[in-house]
């Protein structure tokens, strides 16, 4: 171990550095399962220990979007405009049983898991899941971030394109 | 006025309206021909002696065995009496009831997911849309014969973006 492995080979490690301790979720629970997402963020659990703890009320400033809890269908184009809303780049993760699969909903009104409308990243299952689950999906997250390859996102953003 | 009393003063006054008054621990039931609902309404809240003037609750009830099929149920309050009066109407698959939201501003939405539950159609309704459903959603959920999955609950959900 010498100074060349604490340095980053090149700016994408950087890049990836920058953006997985600074997670900033979008502030949006469904169901039971966003009280558990309020308590990761309380002193016991403490999401700010990962960056990931600036839980902002508009969708413009955020990164991360925590499905948590049921999806109804006449919800679901809601969810869909929120992430179309989010800039890039921007990760999901369905949280709790109904999120990734409907969970004890099958049912008429009930989408049966929101990778059907938006893309997922990490999926927790569980009814609802301890906060412990949500800090282990953003560790999940982070490690996802970090090996990302340069061009994989598209800054939609920007005319000319891809950089990041 | 209580509501005993009230029951008795609705069958005096509208014969052949009041098709039945039932008690059950104290609670009064009338059931009340449909044609003649709109009228009844007007007169329990405008009426001095009743002021039933607060809606509190309007339901659907299907039951598949009976004729006519769905019952539609009002729960009313008197602030001034402080007493409660249940009216009941029923009404056949296909057919309509008179909406008493000109009379409680409160049975606007209460009908309207009436109306798309059950697929009973409200005369005179100021809005009549879907409430809790979908715009485009097909079929009544609260019927007994519903497959509580509905239709195409294997396929992937088509998210609509046009409002």
């Amino acid at each position: 171990m010498g100074v060349e492995a604490t340095v980053p080979a090149n700016v994408q490690e950087v890049i990836n550095w920058a953006r997985k301790n600074s997670i900033w979720p979008v502030t949006f629970g469904l169901a039971c399962c966003a009280l558990e997402m309020m308590v990761a963020s309380s002193a016991t659990y403490d999401i700010a220990r990962f960056g990931a703890e600036v839980f902002r009320p508009s969708p413009r400033q955020t990164d991360l979007m925590i499905v948590a809890g049921t999806l109804t269908k006449k919800m679901a184009p809601i969810l869909r405009r929120i992430y179309e809303q989010m800039p890039e780049p921007k990760w999901v993760i369905a949280y709790g049983a109904c999120a990734c699969s409907g969970g004890i909903f099958q049912s008429y009104n009930v989408v049966q898991g929101v990778d059907q409308i938006v893309p997922v990243d990490v999926y927790v299952p569980g009814c609802p899941p301890r906060p412990e689950g949500l800090l282990k999906a953003i560790i999940e997250l982070q490690k996802k971030i970090a090996v990302e390859p340069a061009g994989q996102r598209n800054l939609v953003s920007l005319p000319w394109g891809n950089n990041g | 006025m209580d509501s005993r009393s009230a029951g008795n003063l609705l069958r005096e006054k509208f014969p052949e309206a009041v098709a039945g008054i039932e008690e059950f621990r104290g609670e009064i039931t009338v059931t009340v021909e449909t044609r003649k609902l709109l009228e009844v309404m007007t007169f329990l809240k405008e009426n001095k002696e009743l002021s039933y003037d607060m809606l509190l609750d309007q339901a659907g009830l299907d039951f598949p065995d009976r004729d006519p099929r769905f019952t539609i149920s009002y729960l009313l309050h008197s602030m001034k009496f402080n007493n409660k009066l249940r009216i009941k109407t029923q009404v056949a698959e296909g057919f309509a009831v008179d909406s008493v939201s000109a009379i409680w501003k409160a049975a606007d939405w209460m009908e309207r997911e009436t109306a798309e539950m059950f697929g009973i159609t409200f005369k005179n309704h100021p809005n009549p849309k879907h409430i809790l459903l979908t715009d485009d959603f097909v079929g009544y959920p609260l019927r007994k014969d519903y497959d509580v999955k509905g239709p195409n609950f294997d396929q992937p959900f088509q998210v609509c973006l046009d409002e």
